[in-house]
């Protein structure tokens, strides 16, 4: 995943640069493969395609709309690929190339088609060993039996060869890493018992287990392939969500050329010039021209802040108002960006050291399963007097009967499930143990601008100013892209005033806009340029001024829109009894606003990336289990040191790859909902794993004493898988309650709420 | 009990053409973009009506 590339919304690729990703297909053309994160529907796949393929030299156009990507295959060689871009930006979807073989961007799953391919010789195999074990329990002798052993052993041995390899892969991986993982257990019973059953077969005897050890790869792989799937189809949506930057910068030559350069051809000292609605590049100075810039990603900071020549400039900033053309200081492995990459690399450590209930558990089971499986061996070595043949077949009875069928699935199943059900209501999953993570937080910390926030300000009480100050305002404000400028004319519409036509609009960049009103000239911008003095007490709001020539100041002042729900999200989080903090680096004012009105007594303001890393360690170090939930290139650090993490899908980048949730949609109570499935999710493995302890306390007496035919085997084995599965599939149940509008809650509270409202409904 | 001389071929024979479309199917791309695949058996955008 790229990290060096920063969200952005009216960003495109720069001229010349889909030729970067073009690849020869190995057939004599040439073909590229592009993300468009846009298309939805039947529609939008015909039209892309139809658009393609009617550019002259396009041989192939073909939509994967799982996916979300389209693939584009030509022949000639003098074909511009910027022109596939340019059609796909006509047809009204922004477009970004990329290199399939990139990580996390996943053209070709590899590892899916093997497991799925595994899965179907598996449940071949165990579909016809199953039918003539049928007929062998059902009482076929002698010659029969012997037959239908050896077909079984026909169909079983390459099979289990087959199909056990992602099992033996990383059971080996564990081995030889001086671990255990449930991958070792699972290996050593179906190889034991597929040795066995040759055994038995070739001497004419009856137990043979083919049926169990085939079963027992494809009830597995089931599980397997599906984790797969989930994991795999968060990926995409996670990359999906990544950046149409192009990494580069456009760049001044001395004739004064633009040229469009990728960032390992820039150089100190180069001219970069960054267009209004830009994201800045690279770190820099300005040399010429004057803007506003919005910092929130990187600093939190609500306010956009005017430059001039000399202001320095960070990668990540967002160029609001003028072109500005910088003095490249640094980029690349000097940027700031890096240095809060590096802090989250050092930061990310912890979490890797996280075992999970998984690997826990087998790390106790395993050995006590080759124990028991040792002493069964002793024991009916002694009791027979060194009957080899039979102790071997009664330890590896155990082996195969402790077999960890149940518990391999019960945290996939529920994994499975959990995920499907967060992804339904927006919320993505990066990890698997993201969601044993995070049922196991105490403590929340939020981050404040574009989290509890939208980032986007609004026009607040205007008080005593006039309507028709209003209306012009709003006619001049029309003619700016700058945040504030379309907060105020949205905030004036809203109060059902028609804005006054301005003439003359010009926009002075980093500081405001002017213009003719009824002859008169009117001013909107910074305190300065509209010459409001010192008698005016300064905020820690963002404010505008308007000036019409002759008449006092106003000004207007600006807060930032809470996200919907967060009043009520922060309140829940509490009721359940976790300790809710934020930690930002916006000034003290608006930090302290917003903590008095969503209700949180621990708040921080105007703290630096490592200032909020420092404080998640801290915590950490003090015990606590940090959720964090952030956005900013601030706060990616802290992120990546919480103990679980949450970011939005409007997040930087380098924010939703240091977070292991992220979520879509304005509406923040997906922190809570997100909890909640993790907690329901942590029960039913649990169960689970009960469960699967249950099953082997009867089963294991019974393999131990020698009584556990492969009859026996088969049904006890599939019997539990299928009861963990079906106890897995009730999380899914909670998506149900969601749709039906069942206000959701913790345990008790929730049902007794359930119940009041049926009651409610029947009276 | 002859008869199983031609019954298990034959069983093994249909499992393996089921396998053998399964393969057929997943090499040939039909399991890459499933989501896709279900609305583009709506498009009848290219059918014409029958003239009579």
């Amino acid at each position: 995943m790229g990290c060096c590339g920063i969200r952005g919304e009216n960003e495109c690729i720069a001229p010349g640069s889909a030729a970067l990703w073009m690849r020869e297909d190995g057939e004599g053309g040439y073909v590229l493969h592009l993300l468009v994160p846009g298309m939805e529907g039947l529609e939008d796949i015909r039209a892309i395609e139809k658009g393609l393929k009617a550019l002259p030299g396009v041989t192939e156009a073909r939509v994967n709309y799982t996916l979300k990507q389209v693939k584009v295959r030509w022949r000639d060689p003098a074909f511009d690929p910027d022109a596939i871009i340019d059609t796909l930006e006509g047809l009204g979807f922004s477009a970004r190339p990329f290199d399939p073989d990139e990580a996390g961007v996943g053209a070709e799953d590899r590892e899916g088609r093997e497991l799925l391919l595994a899965l179907a010789v598996a449940g071949f195999a165990a579909g016809n060993i199953m039918l003539l074990s049928i007929s062998v329990w059902a009482g076929a002798e002698g010659a029969t039996r012997d037959l239908f052993h050896w077909i079984s052993a026909a169909i079983a041995l390459p099979a289990i060869v087959f199909a056990g390899r992602p099992f033996f892969r990383s059971a080996w991986a564990a081995l030889s890493r001086a671990r255990l993982n449930m991958d070792v257990p699972i290996s050593l019973a179906v190889l034991t018992a597929a040795m066995m059953s040759l055994y038995q077969t070739v001497n004419h005897q009856q137990h043979a287990y083919f049926d169990a050890a085939v079963s027992l790869l494809f009830f597995l792989l089931i599980g397997r392939y599906l984790d797969h799937r989930m994991k795999v189809r968060a990926r995409s949506a996670v990359s999906q969500l990544m950046s149409l930057t192009a990494t580069g910068a456009t760049v001044l030559d001395e004739e004064g050329r633009r040229r469009f350069l990728p960032m390992e051809n820039l150089q100190k000292g180069m001219k970069v010039l960054v267009a209004p609605g830009e994201r800045i590049p690279v770190d820099g100075t300005v040399i010429e021209g004057a803007s506003d810039v919005d910092l929130s990603l990187i600093t939190g900071e609500s306010t956009p802040e005017p430059v001039k020549e000399g202001s320095r400039v960070y990668a990540g900033a967002m160029n609001l108002t003028g072109p500005l053309i910088l003095r490249l200081e640094a980029h690349g492995e000097d940027t700031f960006l890096s240095e809060v990459i590096r802090l989250m690399d050092s930061a990310e450590k912890s979490r890797h050291a996280y075992v999970r209930i998984a690997d826990r558990l087998a790390a106790l089971y395993a050995p006590v399963v080759h124990v028991l499986a040792g002493g069964t061996l002793l024991g009916w070595l002694f009791i027979t007097g060194f009957n080899w043949p039979v102790s071997l077949l009664h330890a590896i009875a155990v082996l195969i009967i402790t077999c960890p069928c149940a518990l391999g699935l019960a945290v996939p199943a529920v994994q499975v499930v959990a995920a499907g059900v967060l992804f339904r209501n927006g919320i993505m999953l990066k990890s698997g143990s993201a969601l044993e993570r995070l049922a196991e937080i105490d403590t929340v910390v939020f981050d404040k601008t574009g989290t509890l926030t939208l980032g986007q300000p609004r026009l607040m009480d205007t008080g005593p100013v006039s309507t028709e100050a209003l209306a012009v305002a709003a006619g001049l404000a029309r003619g700016s892209s700058h945040p504030l400028s379309r907060a105020l004319l949205a905030g004036v519409e809203a109060r059902g005033i028609t804005p006054e036509p301005v003439l003359n609009v010009v926009e002075h960049p980093g500081r405001g806009l002017s213009g003719r009103w009824r002859g008169v000239e009117v001013r909107l911008g910074s305190r300065a340029f509209c010459g409001v003095g010192e008698e005016v007490p300064e905020t820690d709001m963002p404010q505008i001024a308007l000036v019409i020539e002759g008449q006092r100041p106003v000004l207007f002042t600006f807060e930032d829109t809470l996200r919907p729900d967060a009043r009520e999200t922060v309140a829940r989080l509490r009721q359940a009894g976790l300790r809710v903090e934020m930690i930002s680096g916006d000034r003290e004012g608006p930090v302290r606003a917003m903590a008095q009105a969503l209700g949180i007594d621990v708040w921080r303001a105007g703290w630096t990336p490592q200032q909020k890393l420092a404080y998640v360690e801290g915590l950490a170090k003090a015990g606590a289990k940090v959720l964090m939930v952030g956005d900013g290139i601030n706060d990616a650090p802290a992120l990546a040191a919480g103990h679980a993490s949450m970011a939005p899908s409007t997040a930087s980048d380098i924010g939703r790859t240091a977070a292991d949730i992220v979520f879509l949609g304005q509406s923040l109570s997906a922190v809570w909902l997100a909890r909640l499935v993790a907690l329901r999710a942590r029960r039913l493995m649990t169960q689970n794993f009960v469960m699967a302890l249950i099953y082997n306390a009867f089963a294991v007496p019974v393999a131990v004493l020698g009584y556990a035919t492969p009859l026996f085997a088969a049904v006890a084995m599939s019997a539990s898988s299928l009861v963990v599965v079906s106890n897995s599939l009730r999380l899914g149940l909670i998506d149900r309650r969601l749709r039906r509008g069942f206000a959701l809650k913790d345990g008790a509270a929730g049902r007794q709420e359930a119940h009041e409202k049926k009651k409610r409904e029947a009276a | 009990m002859n008869v199983l001389v031609f019954l298990i071929p034959i069983a093994l024979f249909l499992g393996l053409l089921g396998l053998g479309a399964f393969i057929w199917a997943l090499r040939s791309g039909q399991f890459e973009d499933l989501d896709g695949e279900a609305l583009r058996i709506l498009d009848d955008e290219d059918d014409k009506p029958l003239k009579d």
